[in-house]
């Protein structure tokens, strides 16, 4: 399993929940404080389901997401499991 | 250069083309349309644009981006054509960026005639477009002046960033006589700090005539209305026929300017003492000159081929001091030098009435 | 065995986006454009020579999102100035950003012109079936019955007319080099909609031939329907009137 990482940036974030719609892993959920009239979206992941796909940032309209993603290495001759 | 049988229409756009023209755009409409015919020949020859355009619409837009970039570009058209111009022409003054545009006008209103006519002062001279500006209007009347107003238009376009109107009706457009053309200039260097030319390494550049807050867009008001005040301190131009000791004082500008001529001129001859004051500014006015005149004269005649739009002007220049009275054509009817005598004399008896009434001058 | 393994950032804001808040309502689609748009100059490397024209519309305020120079056209006029612009200043991108009142409505001859001259600018048409920024009346891309302010009992084609197709439109005029037609509701979706607003630049930049994309784009709030349904609504309601893909593609 690929490991992923979000990281949402929560002045830009208007809570539209596009992402939290789109997620497979559905570890992205709209929090329950408030920031400037909007209730963001966050990640949580604590089982670390994240796979760094990306979908989210892609749907997201305000750019507010960046995706890091853990990469094994390559091996010669093998591809990574 | 030497002096050759020009077509006005044709002048203007070579005198355009000798003064670095970038960029032609404009869309075919009478009494103007050798002036489009001849961009579309000379333009390519020289590797510069021309484009017909869908409509005057479009025309004017394509000025607008062509101007945006900082060229040199133009448009030209009547009556109709310009009122289509109106939204274009308050955008481009709006984002204060230069651009020449000429109107050759007909008669009005609606679909009008092909007939020459002045009755576009009020849409050209008073704004052009919703909003508070005034560009700069100039009004030739022979062929030549319509050369040197043209290389005029685009230094003035260029100094204030403003729009310059090329206010002449058909007769000018049509009419063919001796003239001289200024030389080819060389291409030049030209690269304002506001044009747009893809940021580069510089910070990013606009050019919008949008400002939401109102207290923006009243600041950026103020500097058009600054600006105004400073092109209405410098660049009024007005030429003389006969004033110094003049009674009588004939306004007309253009063609009526041009054919008042002729009647002051026999208005002299009969002992009448008239002069005339053609404007070749229609905006900034000479309302100073008026004023002025209004100390030594006592009446003012306006002459004008439409139902009287500059004779709004006059009469606020001369305040009430003393009469100004109307002789006006409309509907493409250009009036004959009889005419405008038949009126000088009128007035002149009018004012010899006056005289015998009062039993002597103020 | 759980190893560390390097991290690598795999997605971030595009250089040629600005870093500021939008003022696009939340879920409405105007935002992934940009961001596609601001991804293909950057990977391109046209964001020092491009020349952004903004509409009248939501996306006027375009100027603030990109970092490129920028002017603000008339309503429906962006085609004639990006015309005069890009006439003069050939080896520049020009680009003009366009919704469907602006393109379709007003600007109808102006676009239809610029293809016929094959202007070599590249067009984004945002496609919503709706005025947004006036507040939600009928746009000529509005659907058949489609409630708008406007059209307050469903558009009646007999009274107003039915939605046009721009892109079959354009199709059909020999001066247009690409046409295609794409949608912004999902993500495999909006890779595609990437890859045709990439070839509409590319395009320009070989001195193909005007090149345009309609995307077709959601606007919730005058839709009056929360942003994820009306991506829903886009592939329900909008796909069978305006179906994907390329209309023209003539590369010459």
């Amino acid at each position: 399993m690929v490991q992923g990482r979000i990281v949402i940036d929560s002045e830009r974030c208007k809570g539209c929940e596009l992402c939290t719609s789109i997620c497979p892993q559905n570890v992205i959920r709209i929090s329950s404080a408030f920031n400037k009239g909007y209730q963001p979206a966050e990640l949580v992941d604590p089982l670390g389901a994240c796979t760094g796909c990306a979908v989210c940032a892609i749907i997201c309209p305000d750019t507010a997401i960046t995706v890091y993603r853990q990469v094994r290495p390559r091996t010669a001759g093998l591809h990574a499991v | 250069m030497a002096r050759q049988l020009l077509k006005g229409n044709e002048a203007i756009a070579e005198a355009a083309i000798r003064v670095g023209l970038d960029a032609y755009f404009g869309y075919p409409i009478t009494p103007q349309t050798e002036l489009l015919e001849y961009m579309a020949r000379r333009m390519p020859e020289l590797g510069r644009v021309f484009v017909q355009a869908e409509s005057e619409v479009a025309a004017i837009n394509m000025v607008y981006g062509a101007a945006c970039a900082g060229k040199r570009a133009m448009t030209s058209s009547s009556s109709p054509g310009i009122s289509l111009m109106q939204e274009g022409l308050s955008y481009i003054a709006g984002s204060e960026v230069p651009a020449v545009i000429v109107d050759v006008m007909r008669g009005g209103p609606g679909l009008g005639n092909i007939a020459p006519s002045q009755s576009d002062y009020f849409q050209m001279v008073k704004m052009a477009g919703h909003g508070d500006f005034r560009p700069i209007v100039l009004a030739p009347a022979t062929v030549q002046e319509a050369i040197d107003l043209t290389v005029l238009a685009f230094d003035l376009a260029e100094q204030y960033r403003t729009i310059v109107t090329l206010l002449l009706d058909g007769n000018l457009g049509q009419l063919m006589e001796p003239a001289e053309l200024p030389p080819m200039r060389s291409p030049r260097r030209y690269s304002p700090e506001w044009a747009l030319s893809g940021a580069g390494d510089r910070p990013k550049r606009l050019i919008s005539s949008l400002q939401l807050q109102p207290e923006a867009l009243e600041t950026a008001n103020q500097h058009i209305q600054a600006k105004i005040a400073t092109i209405a301190a410098r660049e009024v131009r007005a030429s003389d026929y006969m004033l110094d000791d003049a009674d009588l004082v004939v306004i007309g500008f253009g063609s009526a300017g041009r054919i008042a001529q002729s009647a002051v001129k026999t208005a002299r001859q009969q002992g009448i003492s008239a002069g005339l004051l053609r404007p070749l500014t229609l905006f900034p006015f000479p309302e100073w000159r008026i004023s002025q005149l209004a100390g030594q004269a006592r009446a003012f005649l306006v002459v004008e081929m439409n139902a009287g739009q500059m004779f709004d002007d006059v009469r606020l220049a001369v305040a009430g001091h003393m009469p100004v009275r109307f002789y006006g054509r409309t509907g493409g009817m250009v009036p004959l030098p009889d005419e405008i005598l038949e009126a000088i004399v009128r007035l002149d008896r009018e004012l010899v009435h006056i005289d015998s009434m009062k039993g002597d001058r103020q | 065995m759980i190893t560390q393994l390097p991290e690598q950032l795999v997605y971030q804001r595009p250089r040629s986006l600005s870093d500021v808040s939008t003022h696009y309502c939340p879920g409405c689609t105007h935002g992934i454009a940009h961001r596609l748009i601001a991804e293909v100059l950057d990977e391109l490397g046209i964001r020092e020579r491009t020349i952004g024209i903004a509409p009248v519309g939501c996306a006027v305020f375009a100027y603030n999102y990109f970092d490129c120079d920028f002017a603000v056209a008339a309503h429906g006029r962006a085609p004639a100035m990006a015309t005069g612009l890009k006439r003069v200043l050939p080896d520049k991108i020009v680009f003009t950003y366009q919704g469907d009142g602006d393109l379709a409505a007003i600007g109808l001859a102006e676009i239809l012109h610029a293809a016929a001259r094959s202007e070599h600018i590249s067009v984004i048409f945002i496609n919503n079936a709706i005025y947004g920024m006036t507040g939600g009346q009928m746009a000529p891309t509005s659907l058949a019955d489609m409630k708008t302010t406007s059209s307050p009992t469903g558009r009646d084609v007999h009274l107003a007319g039915y939605p046009i197709k721009v892109c079959e439109l354009l199709a059909q005029i020999d001066g247009a080099a690409y046409v295609a037609r794409r949608s912004l509701h999902n993500p495999t979706e909006i890779r595609r909609a990437k890859k045709a607003i990439r070839q509409v630049f590319v395009n320009q930049v070989d001195g193909v031939g005007f090149s345009l994309v309609e995307l077709l784009s959601s606007c919730p709030t005058n839709w009056d329907m929360p942003p994820v349904e009306a991506l829903r609504w886009i592939e329900e309601e909008m796909l069978p009137v305006y179906p994907l893909g390329e209309f023209k593609n003539a590369i010459r």
